[in-house]
């Protein structure tokens, strides 16, 4: 467990970092701490939104001080999290038309087939590490090297909702319309983000994700 | 409805003191970019903290009562009017059933919040009526108000009851001290490692200029740059309120209310609560900031103080 560190981050807020990179391994010691830390908050303690390889934590200063949270998280860290599993996330499977605007150029650079392009994107599960951006993007990791991409060196000014991109080794879903540099491959029609909704995102950290290619969208 | 909407020149939107819960889903805690403003009206007009407010930027607003109300109005550069009549902000005031309210912005407005005795009574989104521009709800129908929106409004007390509170105002010295130069109190890190010896003496010895790339989510600064010793970029993370993000360019950016709720450019610092009103407050283009260092406790005592000069009025 020596390699959690919790700093500051301002008056009100924790960092506690898990790792330094990304993958499953530091993503589950994320979500498991997350968990463990929701079981039993003390008065003043408000959420822990997940990163890559950390946790912040947020606090209310006029409730609770910062080294009385502080030591409430390293007596927690004590414990050895890693044997805990981090609550199971659920699965989801996107229905995903394969006809975004940069597929062709994507596949070109590559030297790859248009096809081959959907089947390594579509050819394994993917975890939700996080959600950010906007309000219900989540960033799903790794794709195979091989489909890789580049940001756009222009973004776009307007991404629709339901855009299916690529970013590095990283892909995800535009959950509503905004401005966005991912390369964009495909879309789907499910509702990534609804406010109204409990709860208002279709996916949350810890979740796993497969894109399932499809002629229609239904 | 209670509040009718005839003239709108700027951004004028339904704001709380934020939507907190809902960043590990990226739904950012927006609410009033001068939430001392707004705490401020909201008590003036016997509303709890959390009570929802109208907050109006850059252009002129024209409102039309459609009961009796009691309304406070605080912020920096603006002018409240009733029926004609110049009113003081920070200040309790009555709106009768069919007076014009108006909100005129003097040479460089910041942000004003205005409060009705009971609330701006639009749907609670997520337990919260802050408007979420970039996402499109909360507020009314996720967007700034325009004219001929009608917005309901919590309190139906007897023009008496109001009566009696009207004139009460914030005493002078609970008042934020707004200004064009600012210190601001800093807590260094999550990434203060990030940085060069030499950068940090560059921050706290420098001045740095707002420069017209202010908004709800992020004031940007230009001045000496800032050397990284390690990467500018970081493993995207979650961004706490008032983080000084410090992209490869070296130059700083304070994240504010509509802040994206991760980020992936190292953090220099956070600036403390209390400080936040204050640079929400300094005009874009021409106000300017310096650093010092403070401490996680001597900055939650400061905002503690400052919230207490709110019980004195």
């Amino acid at each position: 467990m020596d390699s959690f560190r919790i700093k500051p981050a301002g008056d009100s807020a924790l960092l506690i970092e898990v790792g330094e990179e990304i993958n499953p391994q530091t993503s589950r010691r994320v979500h498991a701490l997350a968990a463990r830390l929701a079981q039993n908050p003390l008065p003043g303690l408000g959420e822990a939104v997940p990163g890559y390889a950390s946790l912040l934590l947020h606090f209310d200063p006029l409730i609770i001080p910062g080294d009385q949270i502080q030591q409430w998280v390293a007596s927690i860290l004590e414990e050895r999290l890693d044997a805990q599993a981090p609550p199971p996330g659920r699965s989801l499977e996107i229905p995903t038309l394969y006809d975004g605007p940069d597929l062709a150029s994507l596949a070109a650079a590559k030297h790859l087939a248009i096809d081959e392009v959907i089947r390594l994107h579509a050819g394994r599960e993917y975890l939700v590490y996080l959600v950010g951006f906007t309000p219900g993007f989540a960033y799903l990791g790794e794709m195979d090297e091989r489909i890789a991409a580049p940001r756009l060196a222009t973004p776009r000014k307007s991404v629709p909702a339901g855009s299916v991109g690529i970013a590095g080794r990283q892909t995800g879903v535009y959950p509503i319309e905004s401005p966005g540099g991912w390369q964009l491959i495909g879309r789907t029609n499910l509702v990534f983000f609804n406010p109204l909704a409990d709860p208002p995102c279709l996916l949350a950290p810890g979740d796993r994700v497969t894109f399932r290619p499809v002629e229609h969208l239904p | 409805m209670s509040l009718q909407v005839l003239v709108s020149k700027g951004l004028l939107t339904v704001q709380d003191i934020g939507r907190r819960g809902w960043e590990r889903f990226g739904v950012p805690v927006g609410g009033a970019m001068d939430g001392f403003a707004l705490r401020a009206a909201n008590r003036l007009t016997g509303n709890p903290p959390e009570a929802a407010g109208l907050e109006a930027a850059l252009g002129e607003v024209q409102l039309l009562a459609g009961q009796d109300l009691l309304l406070a109005a605080a912020g920096r550069g603006w002018q409240l009017r009733v029926e004609g009549r110049p009113l003081p902000l920070w200040m309790a005031a009555v709106a009768r059933r069919g007076e014009l309210i108006q909100l005129l912005p003097e040479d460089t407005p910041g942000w004003c919040c205005l409060a009705f005795s009971g609330g701006i009574q639009t749907p609670l989104i997520l337990g919260s009526r802050s408007t979420c521009l970039a996402g499109g709800f909360g507020g009314l129908e996720g967007r700034a108000l325009r004219p001929g929106d009608h917005l309901p409004v919590g309190s139906h007390a007897p023009l008496h009851a109001l009566m009696l509170k009207a004139g009460v105002s914030l005493p002078l010295a609970a008042r934020p001290a707004y200004a064009d130069d600012l210190l601001l109190h800093l807590i260094p890190g999550p990434q203060a490692d990030h940085f060069t010896a030499a950068a940090w003496q560059t921050l706290l010895t420098s001045s740095y200029r707002l420069t017209p790339a202010c908004s709800r989510m992020g004031y940007r600064l230009a001045g000496p740059r800032l050397e990284h010793c390690s990467a500018a970029d970081i493993l995207s993370e979650g961004t706490p309120p008032g983080s000084v993000q410090v992209p490869g360019d070296g130059q700083p950016v304070i994240l504010m209310a509509d802040r994206q709720a991760t980020g992936g450019y190292a953090k220099i610092g956070v600036v403390s609560t209390a400080d936040l009103p204050l640079l929400a407050q300094c005009p874009p283009g021409a106000g300017s900031v310096r650093f010092a260092v403070t401490t996680p406790a001597q900055a939650a005592k400061r905002w503690r103080e400052m919230l207490a000069g709110l019980e004195k009025q």
